[in-house]
């Protein structure tokens, strides 16, 4: 059972990811790129790394891939344009694909990156996939989480910044200052001496 | 302090309890839907409905073909023409109203120097193809026989107003 | 009375028609099997039942609420019973009615982004627990699984509007996508407060850590995060006043106006199922789920022992899905900038405020929630 559903998801992992690259639709190559995140998030959890494996959706298929979605929809891509420059970034993306495969060899084939002492985690404990990795991670790994979130944490504020920049072309409101007005700010109640009709 | 009552008022969605609790009362207040083919809401005698041409009560047709209608009509729904009699009296031969085009202004009624076109309260007609809602003279010289008893009260009850 | 109703079933129909058909050697799997989907079907139909008359309780309320009565005309069976019969005579019109197709659509996308809207709103049913013994997956991870399949929900939006090739749709798939992304940032911090405070991920242990009496529910210490949870909740179902996506005012009916018929009401149902789904989220995480609210009152307790749990968490959940026609009656739509300053802005500090509060009650072990 487990076999079936291992080979169904690993194969349409390896078909939706060619797709990606293959077909000529931006918006279908994204979609394909969902898919294969979802599949792959199904073969982590017949691994029992369920946690990953949701988090995963969760965060890639959840959150990334929609506003990757939401900026390619938004942009008007001409694929004839798009194909112009095929035959001159060809050998440039030979050679990247070429190093891309090495690496990955070495990863999987050779002992380089120590995978023969990587252990079989033992799927029968009967403490959650999601506490064993929470422990990790704030206890061995304390400093290299908190460096890593620092990281993001830059980027994030950079990119807020980026984004900030006051140009005085736009012609934003400010909600909260719309929100936060009272009647006091706007009207002005002014008394005046009726005027009378004779003069 | 304004600024501290602003916060409260709004970490305390105060104004939208306020809003709920508004809606909350009227759930349970009494329902006016009014059951329409079993209830209805009474009708004004100047209701405009159906058009509807009438008779003098001796037989004779009151359209004397002065197209004053025909001519107020805002939407040129009315479309009139007519022909000497043999007894020498102008009459119609054709009286069509297109009720696809009428927006029920009352106008024919209002120009109309005989008391001919009239409007009665019927408002629940319907036409199954296209050509039904198209009345003919005939067709609105039925109607106008059909309902005249009610026609004529209307515009009794109309008249010092006029 | 479901559990033999369940046993009945797979003892008398479900074990012969295995042992008739399988081969001996997958008996044992094939019968795995089909008790799961004896148990999908227990789930998912009542879940499409509920759907379908949610839609008419949200016409008979918003009606009461606005001085009429509401759906009253088709009964059942030649009596009228309230206009009980309208939801049937709804879904036989949709089913009947042509799915039009627009000529420059994208043809698999159109066909396929009802579906993707559908399918995680009742998928995330696995793991909702009905009682102390009632779920279909009891999974470690059942909080992230849940949250993991809400925000897939955009897709089937996303893709409705862009396959549609029409203007309407894209803006509101685009409203859509921005505001699913961003309150589902702050829902999430949400269900970490919940997270934190029960100790665990598994839906059934934080209702079991709820139990006590109503106070230890986690409504109390949890209020600013269920009040956010819930709003949250009102705008990732899309349902007013968050109502941008569909926006009828403004963009006609949003994402899903070329859609007709059946395709239509599919999104239609994923939107009440949703709605459904985060109600009966609310009580298990906030309101303690399947436990009695007469919990540790005295007299009331052993009164009301007789009435199965998932009475009461169906009672709660009825509540909640009150509160979102009650909210659609009441509220006007909100303006979509101020949509995103209420979720970023507003939502995320309060949230991150909350934690640090409740990761101090908890450590220092307050009564009587957390000792």
């Amino acid at each position: 059972m487990t076999q079936i559903i291992f080979y169904f998801f690993g194969a349409m992992l390896l078909l939706s990811a060619t797709m990606v690259v293959v077909i000529k639709n931006p918006i279908h190559a994204a979609l394909f790129l969902v898919l294969s995140f979802f599949s792959s998030a199904a073969v982590w959890l017949l691994l029992n790394a369920e946690f990953l494996a949701i988090v995963l959706v969760l965060v890639y298929v959840g959150a990334v891939m929609v506003l990757f979605l939401f900026v390619v929809m938004m942009l008007d891509i001409n694929l004839t344009t798009l194909r112009e420059g095929f035959a001159r970034y060809f050998p440039l993306g030979i050679v990247i694909a070429l190093s891309m495969a090495i690496t990955m060899g070495l990863v999987v084939g050779s002992d380089y990156f120590a995978t023969a002492t990587y252990k079989q985690v033992s799927t029968t404990t009967t403490i959650s996939n999601t506490e064993l990795l929470g422990r990790a991670i704030y206890t061995d790994y304390l400093y290299q989480f908190e460096i890593a979130g620092a990281i993001l944490l830059v980027a994030i504020i950079a990119a807020i910044s980026l984004s900030m920049s006051k140009s005085k072309i736009t012609k934003s409101i400010h909600p909260t200052e719309q929100v936060n007005v009272k009647k006091e700010d706007r009207l002005r109640v002014v008394k005046m001496k009726t005027e009378n009709k004779e003069g | 302090m304004n600024k501290i009552k602003r916060y409260f008022n709004s970490l305390f969605l105060l104004e939208l309890m306020k809003g709920l609790y508004l809606t909350g009362r009227h759930m349970f207040r009494k329902k006016i839907t009014v059951q329409y083919p079993e209830e209805k809401t009474p009708q004004s005698h100047r209701f405009r409905g159906l058009h509807a041409l009438r008779r003098y009560p001796n037989g004779e047709e009151r359209c004397i073909a002065c197209k004053l209608c025909e001519a107020v009509c805002p939407a040129a729904a009315i479309t009139i023409e007519s022909e000497q009699r043999e007894d020498g009296s102008r009459r119609t031969t054709r009286y069509d109203i297109d009720l696809t085009k009428c927006i029920f202004c009352g106008f024919c009624e209002e120009s109309c120097p005989v008391d001919s076109i009239v409007e009665t309260r019927i408002f629940e007609y319907h036409g199954e193809e296209r050509g039904d809602l198209l009345l003919t003279k005939s067709q609105l010289l039925e109607i106008g026989d059909k309902y005249e008893k009610e026609i004529a009260t209307d515009r009794e009850a109309d008249s010092k107003f006029r | 009375m479901l559990e033999t109703l369940y046993h009945l079933i797979s003892q008398y129909i479900l074990l012969p028609l295995t042992l008739f058909i399988f081969p001996t050697d997958y008996q044992t799997e094939a019968m795995i099997f089909l008790q799961t989907t004896i148990k999908v079907i227990a789930i998912v139909v009542p879940v499409l039942i509920t759907v379908a008359y949610f839609t008419y309780a949200e016409r008979k309320v918003i009606g009461f609420i606005q001085g009429r009565i509401g759906p009253n005309r088709v009964g059942l069976f030649g009596f009228r019973l309230w206009g009980l019969g309208q939801p049937i005579a709804d879904a036989v019109k949709l089913i009947v009615k042509e799915i039009v197709i627009p000529l420059n659509a994208n043809r698999q996308l159109f066909v396929i982004a009802p579906i993707l809207s559908l399918a995680p709103a009742l998928a995330a049913w696995a793991v909702i627990p009905f009682d102390d013994t009632k779920v279909l997956a009891d999974i470690n991870a059942g909080l992230l699984y849940v949250l993991a399949l809400t925000s897939l929900a955009v897709y089937g939006v996303i893709i409705a509007g862009w396959a549609s090739n029409s203007k309407y749709a894209f803006l509101g798939a685009m409203r859509s996508a921005a505001q699913i992304v961003a309150y589902e940032i702050a829902m999430g911090f949400a269900l970490v407060g919940v997270l934190i405070a029960a100790g665990s991920l598994n839906l059934g242990e934080i209702v079991s850590a709820q139990s006590g009496s109503l106070i230890h529910w986690f409504w109390l210490p949890l209020l600013p995060l269920f009040v956010i949870y819930f709003i949250s909740g009102v705008a990732e179902t899309n349902r007013a006043p968050f109502d941008v996506a569909e926006g009828e005012s403004e963009i006609v009916a949003g994402f899903h106006v070329e859609y007709s018929g059946m395709a239509f009401s599919v999104f239609f149902m994923a939107e009440y199922a949703n709605m459904i789904l985060i109600a009966v989220l609310s009580a298990l995480l906030f309101f303690g789920g399947w436990l009695s609210p007469f919990q540790g009152i005295i007299f009331l307790e052993d009164l009301f022992s007789w009435v199965p749990g998932m009475f009461w968490l169906l009672a709660k959940t009825s509540i909640f899905m009150f509160l979102f026609l009650w909210f659609r009656a009441t509220f006007p739509r909100y303006r979509y900038d101020q949509i995103m300053r209420l979720g970023w802005k507003v939502f995320i500090p309060i949230t991150i405020v909350w934690l640090v509060v409740i990761s101090v009650l908890v450590i220092v072990n307050t009564p009587p929630w957390f000792n």
